[in-house]
């Protein structure tokens, strides 16, 4: 391989250059210093993200199995943010008795992930995309069962792989068939060969249906509320963010480039399902008292709005989609890092116990609620940009019945996001959560993803950025 | 910086400056400061206009500054006024102001509760410079959203589900309206060329007859929900009830108007084909708000509601003139909002002056105040009269022209619901001289009454700023109608274009 080529695979390269650094820090690291590993970590993880934005190579490799545009390097560069976040917000969590000594293991895990992400993004093949989504799902598996004391962890992480397997099994199905009456793997020459035979329709269904575990679309839901209940918070977080954002990526590239020709098929399906996904996914969340499931559920229906952008098979809708995970990492980040935050301090994790939060702790109160309005669309955070050009993109193709249900779906939203307002400024409580101050990788983050919240919605470039280098069908 | 944006800068710094300040007393000041300097920008905001159109500035709008924002979907910050958009900025500067010396004795949280007014403030006088459905859009939702807290915080009674009621209703509201924007905006260049979000450039071409029958109804309701149009009018009485006095001043003082002004503005001036055609089902909804507010005022024993239904009703009438579409009746609701924005808000502010002594609102419960509190009883009776439409007062001005307006329309139709809005007046009669004679009038019925004391200098200050207004539209209206009449003719021209007479 000649320099070129090492350039244009960067991201992949340099993650597995940290994920082999971590290791190496890990065996030489005495006994007792063991906590300087994930400082160790974030910087490196910093470093990688940096170059990331670098001006840079693209070109496609292997005989076009992998792709790099400038695309798909910036979705790539949205999902380390993303993960750089996560990790900063670990580090305390990292510091508990139990969790001290697996440090590096958490980090070469979740690095590991990414560089599964990092492959299936920048996949011109099914096989590469397929090698790349199981390296992206293993390792989080083993996050999820990271708490190995408990239970429930023990049961997420097991869910996971199950579910995983099994929609792995659904998906290779699928490009089986396409596979059958295409003759290929390869992205464009499959593009190029599929006509509307029922069986290609019946592959892209499956196809479908195993992207939409992934991304947790409803009526692919159901192990979702468990794995995120069950996972220690920061893999949740993860979970429920960049692997999301990851599978939607990857989805929305593989549907504009590769099934345009079916394009009214799979924009039956993704009306239906974007309905009941949003709908499903709201009408739990307002049952719910756990800030996990709370913010699973709702997770849920934000896949369902992201749904919206895919429908148009327009630029409008690529960019918006991306723009709008984007904006998910800040806001959803933004409520987990307080969520994280509150449970280190006190292992406190239900709505109830937010009562009162306001007059003990009224700056995390603040960005708690910030980062709920950003995930309803209220604005002036980034959310209310976000929805509005989802809704824009859908409504440029004329879909106005489905923008109707779901701004209506926004309603229901903000209804159990204010319930959580509601804890936090207006419920009295005899025992809140004690007044505490967070440590600085806490603070850190929470602040990042602050100032994003309001900069990636006010800052026009960003979004014209992301949309230039969009497509359509 | 141009004047109107200034508009929005100020409450911004003004809630920098209340997370600045280091004790109650500070952030009173410096919200009253903020305020006042609003009152005197709009003063000069009026003064400028003025002076602009006499020196032959014929302009649609004026002082605009238009700044590109999303290129890619033609989303501009785009700020102009014309003489209806001043008016109500001079209404919204006053009752803010008002708003925040009726809260002078807030304690609790009184940081973060001047904040969230202000918050609230910003949204309305956005939403009322801008000229670009997207920045309206964004102003009308960041003015709905801090409702939430102001009332299940601030509030009392059942707050919680008043709150919770209110905001999701108007955020309901919301959903059709956002339907109703992206269907103007696609709509916004019919014969090709660039989609666009600005009122001024969708109002020059005619949206397809298709297309405003299906958004014409989504738009105006989205904005009538906000203006109490029947039958989406429930979460005023609660929300009114519920919410701290300056809160129930600004909320029907002037986030009310923002229905009106938006239907007006928005649903009325870009479809005006299918506004002519479907108007008729809107003007029987609006006649039921009008009527029925007065009614249910009749029926109610608490001051606040009393004031929450007269707010439908009055409001009903306001988007009653609107849907008359002649230059009369239109020229009669701009100054109707005007009117029952201060004449509401120096109810509310007396209201919560009332019950800050009596600790009741029910009027069964109070009796012969004049004798005890002889200021704020008057002020009471003025606010009283005003509603009734006394002539001399705001109220009379602007039923009077709505309701010539409305005579002009020579059907049967018109007539009719005509004739039946206009008994609400009668019908207002008796529930405000009701409400008088039972709370003001007669021997004090408890004895615990018998030493209240009068009001103290902010809360003069505050039904004082109030009157004045309300006295000085109803005894010199023409300054103001000819204002609103100069910038009512391109939209008048343009229903005109497409109307049979």
């Amino acid at each position: 391989m000649s320099i070129e080529n090492f350039l244009i695979m960067r991201h992949e390269l340099i993650l597995t250059v940290a994920a082999l650094l971590i290791l190496i820090a890990e065996i030489s690291a005495d006994e007792g210093k063991k906590k300087s590993v994930s400082m160790f970590a974030i910087i490196l993880f910093s470093i990688a993200t940096i170059a990331g934005f670098l001006p840079g190579h693209t070109g496609s490799l292997f005989g076009g199995m992998y792709e790099s545009t400038p695309l798909r390097l910036i979705m790539k560069n949205i999902l380390n943010i993303g993960a750089l976040l996560v990790f900063i917000q670990s580090v305390t969590w990292l510091k508990k008795e139990e969790n001290q000594e697996r440090t590096s293991e958490y980090f070469i895990l979740l690095i590991s992930t990414l560089i599964g992400m990092d492959f299936m993004i920048s996949a011109g093949h099914f096989l590469m995309f397929y090698i790349g989504l199981e390296l992206a799902t293993i390792p989080i598996a083993a996050l999820a069962a990271f708490d190995r004391y408990n239970n429930k962890s023990a049961e997420a992480g097991i869910k996971l792989i199950l579910i995983s397997a099994l929609s792995s099994g659904i998906l290779l199905y699928g490009l089986s068939m396409i596979y059958g009456t295409t003759g290929s793997f390869y992205f464009n020459e499959v593009a190029i060969r599929l006509g509307n035979s029922n069986l290609q329709i019946l592959g892209f269904i499956f196809f479908f249906a195993g992207m939409a575990f992934k991304i947790s679309i409803v009526p692919f839901h159901l192990w979702t509320a468990d794995v995120y209940e069950g996972s220690p918070v920061n893999i949740t977080a993860f979970l429920s963010v960049i692997s999301k954002g990851a599978a939607v990526f990857i989805f929305i590239i593989v549907l504009f480039t590769v099934f345009p020709v079916i394009l009214k098929t799979w924009q039956k399906v993704i009306y239906v399902t974007s309905v009941l996904t949003m709908t499903v996914g709201n009408l739990f969340a307002i049952r719910q008292q756990n800030l996990k499931r709370f913010l699973a559920f709702s997770s849920i229906s934000q896949a369902g709005y992201i749904l919206l952008g895919f429908i148009g098979g327009n630029q409008t809708g690529m960019a918006s989609v991306i723009y709008y995970v984007l904006v998910y990492i800040f806001s959803n980040l933004g409520a987990f890092g307080v969520v994280v935050a509150i449970s280190n301090a006190t292992g406190r994790e239900n709505i109830d116990d937010y009562n009162g939060l306001y007059l003990t702790n009224p700056r995390l109160s603040l960005v708690m609620t910030l980062a709920l309005f950003s995930l309803a669309g209220i604005p002036p955070v980034a959310g209310f940009f976000g929805k509005f050009f989802l809704f824009t993109a859908a409504a440029e193709k004329g879909f106005y019945l489905l923008v109707l249900i779901a701004v209506l779906n926004t309603i229901i939203s903000l209804y159990y996001y204010l319930l959580v307002v509601k804890a936090i400024f207006i419920n009295k409580n005899e025992n809140p959560v004690v007044k505490f101050r967070s440590d600085f990788p806490t603070r850190l983050a929470i602040g990042i993803c602050v100032a994003g919240i309001f900069f990636t919605g006010f800052a026009s470039i960003v979004f014209e950025i992301i949309r230039d280098l969009s497509f359509g069908v | 910086m141009d004047i109107l944006t200034l508009f929005i800068v100020i409450p911004v710094l003004t809630m920098t400056g209340i997370v600045l300040a280091k004790d109650i007393k500070g952030v009173r000041i410096t919200a009253a400061v903020g305020m006042g300097i609003q009152v005197l920008l709009s003063a000069l905001l009026i003064y400028l206009y003025i002076a602009a159109r006499h020196s032959g500035n014929s302009a649609e709008m004026l002082f605009i500054r238009d700044i590109v924002w999303f290129k890619s979907f033609n989303i501009h910050y785009a700020v102009g006024v014309d003489g209806i958009s001043v008016a109500m900025i001079g209404l919204t500067s006053i009752v803010v102001f008002a708003g925040v010396f009726a809260s002078w004795e807030m304690e609790l949280l009184t940081k973060e509760f001047f904040i969230s007014l202000i918050l609230l403030a910003t949204g309305v006088f956005g939403f009322f410079i801008s000229i670009d459905l997207f920045t309206m859009f964004l102003f009308y939702e960041l003015a709905v959203i801090p409702m939430y807290l102001l009332i299940g915080i601030w509030g009392s009674g059942p707050k919680e589900y008043s709150a919770m009621k209110l905001t999701l209703m108007l955020m309901g509201a919301s959903a059709f309206l956002l339907v109703g924007i992206l269907g103007i905006y696609f709509n916004s260049a019919p014969g090709g060329g660039r989609l666009t979000f600005n009122i001024l450039e969708i109002s020059k071409i005619t949206i397809p007859i298709s297309a405003q029958y299906l958004f014409f109804p989504l738009t105006f309701v989205g904005f009538g929900v906000l203006g109490a149009l029947f039958p989406f009018h429930t979460w005023s009485p609660d929300g009114h009830s519920s919410a701290p006095t300056a809160v129930s001043m600004l909320h029907a003082g002037v986030l009310m108007k923002l229905g009106g002004y938006g239907a007006f503005r928005v649903a009325i001036f870009l479809m005006p084909e299918a506004a002519r055609e479907l108007s008729w089902i809107f003007i029987i909804l609006t006649s039921i708000s009008v009527v029925y507010g007065a009614f249910g005022a009749i029926v109610q024993k608490d001051l606040k509601y009393i004031n929450a239904y007269s707010s439908v009703s009055h409001c009903g009438l306001v988007l009653f003139a609107i849907l008359m579409m002649n230059k009369t009746a239109m020229n009669g609701a701009i100054i109707q909002m005007i009117s029952h924005g201060l004449m509401t808000a120096l109810f509310f502010a007396l209201i919560g002056m009332l019950y800050g002594r009596t600790h009741t609102r029910m009027i069964n419960e109070m009796g012969g105040l004049m004798k005890v509190i002889p200021f704020l009883s008057v002020c009471y009776v003025i606010a009283g009269l005003a509603s009734l439409g006394l002539p001399g007062l705001s109220g009379f001005v602007a039923e009077m022209t709505i309701f010539v307006g409305a005579f002009q329309h020579p059907d049967l139709f018109h007539r009719i619901v005509t004739i039946i809005a206009v008994t609400s007046i009668v019908i207002t009669a008796v529930y405000i001289l009701r409400v008088i004679a039972i709370l003001l009038l007669g021997p004090t019925t408890n004895e615990h009454y018998d030493h209240l004391t009068d009001a103290k200098w902010y809360e003069k200050l505050s039904a004082v700023s109030l009157i004045s207004f309300v006295a000085l539209i109803g005894l010199a209206p023409f300054w103001l109608s000819s204002m609103i009449g100069v910038s009512l003719q391109p939209i008048i021209s343009k229903i005109l274009a497409f109307s049979p007479f």
